[in-house]
């Protein structure tokens, strides 16, 4: 009974994986990382009396 | 004063990094920046692209910029709330350079619905590849282009291929104000012929399906296995062990017919064809494993090896994958399609007007007028019906000047018109210019690869009739020893002499110095280019653009000294100048104080004419300058053909100014180190009066040609494979793309890697072109490595084989065995591959 779950277990994160291939979860890596750099920070970025004079942001 | 601003510099970086300052900015740019360029001068970089700004500087919002395209591309963005893009990166952008009207195609509706990938009522899906994405600033500015037209529904970048795809509405914005939106904002697409004809292919990615199979089945089957590998006789193990076995066995069942079949298939088109490669052996372990395993639990004799069969697949195809690195930003496989525009201006008439259409280039006939704009290509052969025609044919011919013509002349496809528009009718359509037909010849269908046989295959041959010796000799020995056993070491020898260590040595060895070459700026097509390189005896170079530089003339001034005022009123005139040469010359020379024109008159073809106060000048051609006196014209004849602009002063005759091609930094350096090892060879498109200066620089013995058209270099090429050279082709042009095709490894040059390249096996950054030679050394090491890890490979296979035909392997045995020689010449292989590029001084880290 515990193998059958446990093969059972198995098969499906081996199906998840081939899902997540075959939807090109894997075509790029890169630009993900890069891009939830930006969710936070994008808010921030709104007001227009915000022009800067001499202090924009400081980091 | 260089080296006291880089110290300062340095300094304040430190301290800036340090937390000295708190305010990272000061008006949009770093405190050190602004004491930099406080110590420099008014040197001022641009807010937008970081460019210094050499001619004038607009100062707009408290920022600098370095031209108006710049300060535009602030403003759209400023009045979108979009400035965080210069805060994510310093200085982010690209100054943007385009045509109004260039692309007046896109509203031409055939052209719209072919570049479309999906068309539907409101939603309309294009994707773009942008050479100038660089950054994470790009990433973030492209996909908040909802922010700057609301037509634009989303946007996604695919950092690595440098392309986006766009999500829009076609009845809030057109493709054309799209295009032009991200052309604005100095992300111009590049839309070719190319984009016309690609058809979206599916990506493979059956490798790693593979991969994943194989390591799913490595897991559950080492899992399984653990109990028999301690050998614990627990009731319930004993009860369950026949499951455990049958469900090892199910579990290796789509790790030999599916993971491994490309063993099986590469195996079986290498018999067939009488090579013993590599996939031989291999394919005899693995069947061999298999039969045996699955005989050994049908007849309850004991496991089997189904661990080491799914180990040994899953650890070659790791091997396969790791070697599979691909630059997929770049493409090795272009041609002409890549750089031809996708529609022309033709002209019509309609009504006894004369009207302008976008058509499509294929569409275009012979007897049709075209219009061409400034730096726009001539896509088929034509003949100049009006208009001033400068074509630059570097493209197709390597030769570096451009060509004027006259109406009537002919025209080639391929070149590419500087100055105004002129107009011109096709001789041919496109696929029948002389160009496009240069694709037609056969090397750009042949395979390479498939005559090349490599190290690995070369070895596998002595190995597998040495394993199959060996098996038949113990098989025998153990008949009449002991006839119970012998199946057993017959089998038992091919299992543990199946290569994997060796499939091995050369993916990790090649696909670790592929990725060392990556970062240093030469991206090789495949791994296999590297034992190539090793072979090459034979280096040939094209001269234009390959060991000269495109971008920066030389010039050297002959005759009498100028005066200040001349030279003052010189750099004025030139400045005010669109010629091409004045622009140039106008940018070498130093500009310190200049005087601007009274009169200015430019007499189109020939020169200038200038004057302040009481002086006049003369600028321009020879017989320009020359004719008003010829009594000082006749000794400066020049019989070296080279580019000259003359001058006279109040008509007497100063001297002229001669353009040399500026040889890449290093050149005698790299040509002498080369020259140790390899045959040098210049082959020039261009004429030959270059000829005595180059040979100053090249090291004796190499041969030089000139006038070589792009027949002719092909030609060349094969006529030293016939003498059994292995030749590297050095170039950088479509002239030079037969050549590279045919050479046994073509190697292009490219100012921007981004933008062109020809066909090829490798394309060099043109800034790394020095270490040329560093590269050639590294790919011999990268072939004692290979021939080490063969060595070492080989060592486990006699410790394995004493098991094997002494008669007693135990699965634990195997099992052991191959990861543990697997793993080792990995480790080997990649340590030695960082430590020969550490010790050639390139970079191994990025």
């Amino acid at each position: 009974m515990l193998l059958a779950i446990s093969v059972v277990v198995a098969i499906i994160f081996f199906v998840a994986f081939i899902i997540s291939v075959k939807k090109g979860q894997y075509d790029d890596v890169y630009t993900p990382s890069v891009r939830m750099l930006f969710d936070d920070e994008l808010v921030k970025t709104n007001p227009k009396e915000n022009q800067p004079v001499n202090k924009v942001k400081s980091n | 004063m260089n080296v006291t601003f880089k110290k300062i510099s340095e300094i304040l970086y430190c301290q800036y990094f340090q937390g000295f300052y708190d305010e990272s900015h000061f008006l949009g740019r770093s405190i050190p920046e602004i004491l930099c360029s406080y110590i420099i001068g008014e040197d001022m970089t641009c807010y937008h692209c970081g460019e210094h700004c050499r001619e004038e500087t607009i100062a707009y919002d408290e920022r600098s910029f370095c031209c108006s395209g710049c300060k535009t591309v602030y403003e759209i963005l400023n009045s979108s709330d979009l400035t965080y893009y210069y805060e994510l990166e310093n200085a982010p952008g690209t100054s943007p350079r385009y045509n109004d009207g260039k692309f007046n195609y896109l509203e031409n509706t055939e052209i719209v619905e072919k570049l479309l990938e999906f068309d539907h009522a409101g939603t309309q899906i294009v994707s773009f590849y942008i050479p100038s994405i660089h950054c994470s600033s790009c990433i973030w500015i492209l996909e908040n282009l909802g922010k700057l037209h609301k037509g634009i529904k989303s946007s996604q970048v695919d950092f690595p291929k440098k392309k986006i795809r766009i999500s829009f509405s076609s009845e809030a914005i057109q493709l054309k104000e799209l295009v032009l939106l991200l052309a604005r904002i100095g992300y111009e697409p590049n839309i070719s012929l190319e984009n016309f004809e690609e058809k979206e292919k599916g990506i493979d990615r059956s490798l790693i399906y593979k991969l994943g199979v194989a390591g799913f089945a490595f897991g559950n089957i080492m899992f399984l296995s653990f109990p028999e590998y301690f050998e614990i006789k627990e009731f319930w193990l004993e009860q369950f062990k026949h499951l455990f076995r049958w469900l090892m066995f199910s579990f290796s069942l789509p790790v030999v017919f599916y993971s491994g079949q490309n063993y099986f298939i590469s195996a079986w088109k290498g018999l067939r064809s009488g090579i013993l490669n590599i996939d031989v052996p291999i394919a005899l372990g693995i069947t061999v494993l298999f039969l045996r395993s699955t005989a050994e639990i049908a007849l309850d004799q004991g496991t089997g090896f189904f661990d080491s069969l799914s180990g040994l697949v899953f650890f070659l195809l790791l091997g396969k994958f790791f070697q599979q690195k691909t630059y997929s930003f770049l493409s090795f496989e272009r041609d002409y399609k890549s750089y031809f525009p996708i529609a022309v201006t033709r002209l019509f008439s309609e009504e006894g007007k004369i009207k302008e259409e976008q058509v499509q280039v294929y569409r275009i006939q012979k007897g049709d007028r075209i219009i061409i704009r400034n730096e726009e290509l001539i896509p088929m052969d034509a003949i100049l019906i009006k208009g001033k025609a400068r074509i630059d044919y570097s493209f197709v011919t390597g030769e570096a000047e451009p060509v004027e013509k006259n109406s009537g002349d002919k025209l080639f496809a391929g070149g590419r018109q500087q100055g105004g528009i002129i107009e011109v009718e096709a001789l041919k359509p496109v696929q029948q210019s002389y160009l496009t037909e240069l694709w037609s010849d056969e090397v750009f269908s042949k395979d390479k690869n498939s005559a090349f046989q490599n190290l690995t295959n070369q070895i596998s041959k002595r190995f597998t009739y040495a394993v199959l010796g060996i098996a038949i000799v113990a098989g025998v020995f153990w008949i009449f020893y002991e006839p119970a056993r012998a199946w057993n070491v017959f089998t038992a020898v091919l299992i543990i002499a199946c290569p994997c260590a060796i499939a091995l040595a050369a993916p990790f060895t090649l696909g670790n110095l592929l990725r060392i070459f990556g970062r240093n700026k030469l991206y090789l097509k495949d791994a296999n280019i590297i034992e190539k390189i090793a072979q090459v005896d034979t280096v040939v170079f094209d001269k234009t653009g390959t060991i000269t530089q495109n971008d920066r003339s030389r010039i050297e001034y002959e005759g009498l000294e100028l005066t200040e005022e001349e030279e003052q009123l010189l750099g004025g005139s030139l400045r005010a100048s669109n010629h091409p040469l004045s622009r140039s010359l106008y940018n070498i020379l130093d500009n310190n104080n200049i005087s601007t024109p009274e009169h200015f008159t430019e007499f189109t073809g020939q020169g200038l004419e200038t004057t302040y106060k009481d002086l006049k000048l003369k600028i321009g051609s020879q017989s320009f300058v020359c004719d008003s006196n010829q009594a000082t014209a006749s000794p400066l004849q020049n019989k070296v053909e080279k580019t000259s602009v003359y001058i006279s002063s109040n008509d007497l005759y100063k001297g002229c100014f001669s353009f040399y091609n500026s040889y890449r930094e290093g050149l005698p350096e790299l040509l002498m180190e080369l020259s140790k090892d390899q045959e040098l060879i210049i082959l020039s498109g261009d004429n030959d009066g270059e000829r005595d200066r180059l040979g100053t620089i090249v090291p004796a013995g190499t041969s030089m040609f000139f006038d070589q058209k792009p027949g002719n270099k092909l030609e060349f090429i094969k006529k030293l494979q016939s003498r059994g050279r292995k030749v590297m082709m050095v170039g950088d042009g479509l002239n030079d793309a037969g050549a590279l095709a045919q050479s046994d490894v073509g190697i292009a040059i490219s100012e921007d890697v981004n933008v062109f390249s020809p066909a090829c096996d490798g394309i060099l950054d043109a800034k790394r072109f020095r270490d040329l030679g560093k590269f050639f050394q590294l790919s011999r090491k990268a072939i004692s490595i290979i021939n080490l890890s063969f060595l070492l490979s080989l060592c486990y296979n006699i410790i394995g084989l004493g098991f094997a035909v002494s008669g007693d392997l135990m699965p634990v045995v195997a099992a052991i065995l191959m990861p543990l020689s697997s793993i080792s010449i990995v480790v080997f292989t990649t340590l030695a591959t960082q430590v020969i590029a550490k010790k050639s001084e390139i970079r191994s880290q990025s």
